[in-house]
């Protein structure tokens, strides 16, 4: 009875928060103040489980990743989509999809979970499968050090019932192996040619990569890649695939992907299905798609932390496009700047940065400034910046490098000039 | 007439290095070149030689593990940067290194670890993390602004004189208002963000002594940075 009063009352809150605009996480509260097993009880049900995808970069690219690929297997597949990553926001995603009884039709449910919310999660809901992407500088004032972060990562890895599945090139994360009680470890990594191109924090300023010292092996390897062109090994079999992303650690991201619904549908998978939906997947909001505006593309680079920064850099060459960098220092954002410090910017020197906003633009302004790249205007005002740096080069391709709340903004700002899909 | 050098030292670049501490060295060594200084930039990690010439010495936070890959080392080259510092040599001790240049940081479980004593000052593991963006006076360098995010408390001993006093944010302990540490022309404080960027009073301090010390002089002309005041004026306008 509970359950069917939390999921009624859930659902009207949320047809009444979706008629005020907004405000994903509240039917979850809502229900989760009712019944607190709604959760377990509604996932724990589901006949392949849950599947829960963490880490500092790249968690909601991979999540649509796995969520086609096992979609192309067949699978009914639940997954998360608000973007909203807390437990409170899966209850809510939940609650959108789940009959009056209160049941999910679904057999397997792939959500995305912020590090430090996931440890939360995983006591309400032990997950079968987990894929552990990478730890790596972010929001250090949120969670104090990148250690903590991996802490919630291990207990995610300890929780996990069946399969855990680990970046063989994160040293932070290979290291969770040993607090894995499930039957199986599987992992993702980069052939030894590749790992140059994914400095670590660490080996930020060291000039070398971590050393190269016993790696255990991959179950998927990114062995070349080439623009949108990759290779992946797979056991002794390389896979070559055209894909639809672009930016080298979107495309790691798709070996662990694979890795992931390879490990889930087991001896049945259907390979050709796999690489069709791998071909067919399209960047996630925000994560290097593709707007158009007047005729010309405009993309949109969510950047949060100086390695994710460095690797949109290196995977975006800046030559022929009009680029724009928008830094907030809003809660979302994390408010200490010092990451912009930790990112080589030279990159930009010969093409320059139009235009510089955000919060915070006279301190990217500033960096810019002593790594000597030349930039046009610097203005605090998002909707000005923006209407500028479309209306002055309107011939030219465009890229936005922006933080997450940078990101909101701009967003419903394009949506006045194109179709966007805006998130709340 | 070759360019006057500046050999300028980055200690454990590899393992102490979370809070844009690269900032601080590329603002030193932009400071440098804009007044026609060549810089020669050096790294010291763990195990390597220690230049023969050092005129300006940079260091910064690093997690704990970091700290404990490079104790071992830093008691080793203690003495000589106790000798250095004693002889004037400016440097900058961010966060970590901060702790390390004191007396000993006692953790909240009772581990004490030891520090080099270069400056007299104690530090006690706390039960929370402070963070957030930060502002002091400093009868030196006026306003300094910053970002600290740090769990130990660190307390001034023997006279030692602070960097500033906090008007925003909790400073060297949350109790007695004082943020960092100044022996000779070391400045040692718990801000980031990145620390000399937004504070050319601090920077030029470093790069004045660095230059006297090293050549005998040097010409104080102001530097025109373009963004560097409104980039003070925006962070200590943000909220903590």
């Amino acid at each position: 009875m509970r359950h069917l009063l939390a999921t009624l009352a859930g659902k009207a809150v949320k047809t009444v928060a979706k008629l005020r605009g907004g405000g994903s996480a509240l039917p979850g509260l809502v229900a989760e103040k009712i019944d607190p097993n709604f959760l377990p009880r509604t996932l724990g049900n589901l006949p392949q489980g849950v599947i829960v995808i963490s880490g500092t970069n790249g968690k909601t690219t991979t999540t649509k990743m796995v969520v086609e690929l096992l979609q192309g297997q067949g699978l009914k597949v639940f997954t998360n989509r608000t973007g909203s990553n807390f437990t409170r926001g899966v209850v809510a995603a939940v609650l959108g999809e789940t009959t009056i009884g209160g049941k999910l039709e679904a057999d397997v449910a792939v959500l995305e979970l912020d590090e430090a919310h996931a440890v939360h999660f995983v006591k309400l809901v032990a997950p079968r499968y987990c894929l552990l992407l990478n730890v790596m500088r972010d929001q250090l004032d949120r969670f104090g050090e990148i250690e903590t972060t991996a802490g919630f990562l291990r207990q995610i890895a300890a929780a996990t019932t069946e399969a855990v599945v680990l970046n063989r090139e994160d040293p932070r994360i290979a290291a969770l192996a040993d607090s894995v009680t499930a039957d199986r470890v599987l992992y993702f990594g980069l052939a030894p040619q590749l790992r140059s191109m994914f400095p670590s924090d660490d080996d930020m300023r060291s000039g070398s990569t971590s050393d190269a010292s016993a790696r255990p092996a991959a179950d998927v390897v990114l062995s070349a890649c080439e623009g949108a062109s990759a290779t992946f090994t797979v056991g002794d079999r390389d896979i070559d695939a055209e894909l639809k992303l672009t930016g080298v650690y979107n495309i790691y991201n798709a070996a662990a992907a694979l890795a992931l619904a390879r490990t889930v549908v087991g001896a049945d998978v259907d390979e050709d299905a796999l690489l069709e939906s791998l071909e067919a997947v399209t960047p996630a909001f925000g994560r290097g798609e593709s707007l158009t505006v007047n005729g010309k593309p405009l993309d949109l680079v969510l950047v949060k932390n100086p390695a994710g920064f460095r690797l949109a850099l290196r995977s975006f060459p800046p030559a022929g496009f009009s680029t724009m960098i928008a830094i907030n220092d809003n809660y979302a954002d994390g408010r200490d700047m010092s990451w912009l410090w930790d990112v080589d910017f030279d990159s930009l020197a010969d093409a320059g940065v139009a235009e510089v906003s955000g919060v915070r633009a006279n301190d990217m302004a500033l960096r810019l400034f002593y790594e000597d790249v030349p930039v046009r205007h610097v203005d605090t005002d998002l909707s000005a910046s923006l209407q500028r740096f479309i209306a002055l080069e309107p011939d030219a391709p465009k890229r936005i490098y922006c933080t997450y709340t940078a990101m909101l903004a701009l967003r419903r700002e394009l949506g006045k000039l194109t179709e966007v899909e805006v998130v709340s | 007439m070759d360019a006057p050098v500046i050999d300028l030292l980055q200690l454990y670049p590899r393992d102490m290095n979370i809070y844009g501490d690269w900032g601080n060295v590329l603002v030193l060594r932009k400071r440098l070149q804009l007044r026609g200084y060549d810089v020669r930039l050096h790294e010291y990690n763990p195990g390597d030689t220690f230049p023969d010439q050092v005129d300006l010495i940079v260091g910064g936070g690093g997690q704990d593990s970091g700290q404990n890959k490079i104790q071992a080392d830093l008691h080793q080259l203690g003495g000589r940067l106790r000798e250095l510092a004693d002889d004037g040599v400016p440097m900058l001790a961010i966060c970590g290194l901060y702790q390390l240049f004191g007396n000993f940081f006692k953790t909240h479980t009772g581990e004490v670890i030891e520090g080099i004593g270069l400056l007299d000052v104690d530090t006690i593991g706390g039960p929370k993390r402070l963070i957030g963006n930060t502002v002091l006076e400093s009868e030196e360098f006026g306003t300094v602004i910053g970002y600290e995010n740090h769990s130990g408390q660190t307390f001034l001993k023997g006279g030692t004189q602070s960097l500033g006093t906090v008007t925003k944010g909790e400073g060297n302990n949350g109790q007695d208002s004082t943020e960092g540490a100044r022996y000779r022309n070391v400045v040692a404080s718990y801000l980031h963000g990145s620390l000399l960027p937004k504070n050319p009073a601090v920077a030029d301090f470093l790069v004045r002594h660095a230059a006297l010390r090293r050549h005998g002089s040097f010409d104080d002309a102001p530097l025109e940075i373009p963004f560097e005041e409104q980039a003070r004026e925006d962070a200590a306008a943000r909220p903590r």
